[in-house]
């Protein structure tokens, strides 16, 4: 079961069992639906800016599998306190790591990294993505994203 | 039908030597024996079809319908030969009435365009099920967009069959075409096609036959049934990809405007006028696949040497075995329970989303489908993201449904 657990280690189930902040975020000023059409993934997440331009609190609520669940769970726990573009930085090197078969692990990921094996399933790279795909409508304002 | 009963049948289904034929079940995946239970989604190919494939490019391909010389002439015959085949396959009256298409998903598209959308006006309605595959859905809405129709959905139970009074409520002055599926690929449901025949007769509405799901694992007979169209893919018949059949009445095919406009499908060209050739061909424009179609006859025959009545026996075995061993297992949801139902198990299991089992499962050398299996109105019916769906074909065993066992029982410790 070795390669299960790369896959989906411990951290990724608790967050899957237990997400945090699966909740709304009342007020929000941003907000958006992603949707994975081939699995069936959705999610809708909500974040508040504060004056400075930092996330000062994002929730998420919906349905997905396991790796999809605790992206959202991981991203929102990480991305408290972020600017923008820290955000935006933070999703590209995210997306190298579980895209790239051959990238090293990023330890700048921190507790992202525990999805990097999701690089070796090319077919759930999308689990992974949804929330940060979610989080750029949410900030683009563009309302809704498929993955399709 | 218990756990234990054997395969009964007037021939019964040696699975061994079946299993033998197909070179993919011989290789292992992730080290283990390879469990395919995705045949719904597309079935492995018997050394015949692989074999009379790759003959035609070897020893006699060349263009069909056109050259004098012997190559020509060959491949011709040999394509034409599979006329006659489906022909049987099917009991259709007439070889005439068999047009070779793409797939399951290119007939219906045919039907709807160049059968129904001449026929309607706004307000008219076209009557589908709540259980269709896409491909049984999105053709029909082209049309109504185009034309001003309505499509109307006759409801599914809540055990996945087919609500037949909310069904013959639904057909009325206004229905100009009926098409359901036979088999549902999602919920295995048996859909009683001869009684939705009659009713839309009475009423003098033409019905057609989605046959993807039943053409692959049961005896059809298209006179007995008494459809108008009925259509199915090669590849879930043991051939090849990108070939299929669309059956339909010589009565309707006659007086039916061509779907494309190509060679091969004209009697003749002039810049003022082009006539159209008889049915089949006005129906097949542009060069076909023709080495696709040789083998789906193959396939087709492969199918009739083993026995449809031996297959069908074999399958509801397996597919009583499956249900009473899942069953077991605990917080299983099965999606479809009809009565009369086909060798397809849709489930979920509490707390464990279908991508994560169809991971693991797959690990486990276990092949399954999860998502909406091109049914999203369905799941939505029975308020579900997805679901994982293991199918059978005549070439598995009750070592798969173990292996499916097993890997869900791993499934449960991971995420227990
Ligand atoms: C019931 C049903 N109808 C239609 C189709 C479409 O078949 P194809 O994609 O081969 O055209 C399928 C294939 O999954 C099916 O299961």
């Amino acid at each position: 079961m070795s390669d299960l657990r790369e896959l989906y280690q411990e951290v990724i189930l608790d967050h899957n069992k237990q997400p945090r902040n699966f909740r709304a975020v009342d007020p929000h000023d941003h907000e958006a639906d992603g949707y994975n059409p081939l699995c069936g993934d959705k999610i809708h997440l909500e974040l508040r800016l504060d004056d400075s331009g930092r996330i000062e609190d994002i929730g998420f609520t919906g349905e997905g599998c396991a790796i999809s669940t605790a992206s959202a769970s991981i991203m929102t726990e990480t991305l408290k306190g972020k600017t923008v573009a820290e955000a935006n930085a933070l999703f590209d090197r995210f997306h190298h790591q579980v895209t790239d078969e051959a990238s090293e692990l990023d330890p700048s990921l921190g507790k992202l990294g525990v999805l990097a094996g999701v690089r070796d399933y090319p077919m759930r790279v999308k689990c992974a993505t949804l929330a940060w795909h979610t989080l750029q409508a949410a900030l683009e304002d563009r309302g809704e994203i498929s993955t399709e | 039908m218990s756990a234990t009963a054997p395969s009964a049948g007037p021939r019964a289904l040696e699975v061994e030597r079946i299993r033998a034929d197909f070179p993919i079940l011989q290789r292992p995946m992730n080290g283990k024996r390879l469990a395919f239970l995705d045949s719904a989604a597309s079935a492995q190919k018997p050394q015949c079809v692989i074999d009379a494939e790759r003959e035609c490019y070897e020893t006699y391909y060349a263009n069909i319908h056109r050259g004098v010389y012997q190559l020509s002439q060959r491949s011709t015959q040999a394509y034409e030969g599979v006329r006659p085949i489906v022909q049987r396959f099917i009991n259709a009256p007439d070889e005439r009435e068999v047009v070779f298409v793409r797939g399951a998903t290119e007939a219906i598209n045919l039907v709807a365009q160049s059968f129904v959308r001449p026929m309607l006006s706004p307000g008219d309605e076209i009557l589908i099920t709540g259980m269709e595959h896409h491909a049984n859905i999105v053709p029909w809405q082209l049309v109504c967009e185009a034309t001003g129709a309505q499509l109307v959905v006759a409801p599914v139970l809540d055990d996945g069959q087919l609500d037949m009074e909310g069904l013959r409520a639904r057909i009325g002055p206004k229905t100009r075409f009926v098409s359901v599926v036979h088999v549902s690929n999602t919920l295995g449901t048996i859909n009683p096609v001869e009684a939705i025949i009659s009713l839309a007769h009475e009423q003098g509405v033409p019905v057609l036959v989605d046959g993807a799901q039943s053409a692959p694992h049961m005896p059809v007979d298209v006179q007995a049934m008494g459809a108008d169209f009925y259509c199915f893919s090669a590849h879930k018949t043991y051939g090849p990809s990108g070939a299929g059949v669309l059956w339909g009445r010589y009565e309707h095919l006659k007086d039916m405007p061509p779907y494309q406009g190509g060679g091969d499908m004209i009697r003749t060209v002039s810049f003022e006028k082009t006539t159209y050739a008889e049915p089949p061909q006005r129906f097949e424009a542009g060069t076909p696949n023709i080495a696709g179609v040789i083998a789906m006859g193959r396939g087709l025959e492969y199918i009739e040497s083993v026995g449809r009545e031996a297959m069908i026996a074999h399958e509801q075995g397996l597919l009583d075995y499956a249900m009473d061993r899942l069953g077991d297992i605990p917080g299983m949801r099965f999606i479809g329970t009809a009565p009369h139902k086909a060798g397809v198990v849709s489930f979920l299991l509490d707390g464990v989303h279908p991508h994560d089992m169809g991971t693991i499962l797959d690990m486990e050398g276990v092949a399954v489908r999860v998502g909406h299996h091109c049914t999203q109105p369905l799941m939505e019916r029975f308020e579900v993201p997805a679901t994982v769906r293991a199918s059978f074909g005549l070439y598995n065993d009750r070592d798969d449904v173990d292996a499916l066992v097993d890997g869900l029982h791993r499934v449960k410790e991971f995420f227990g």
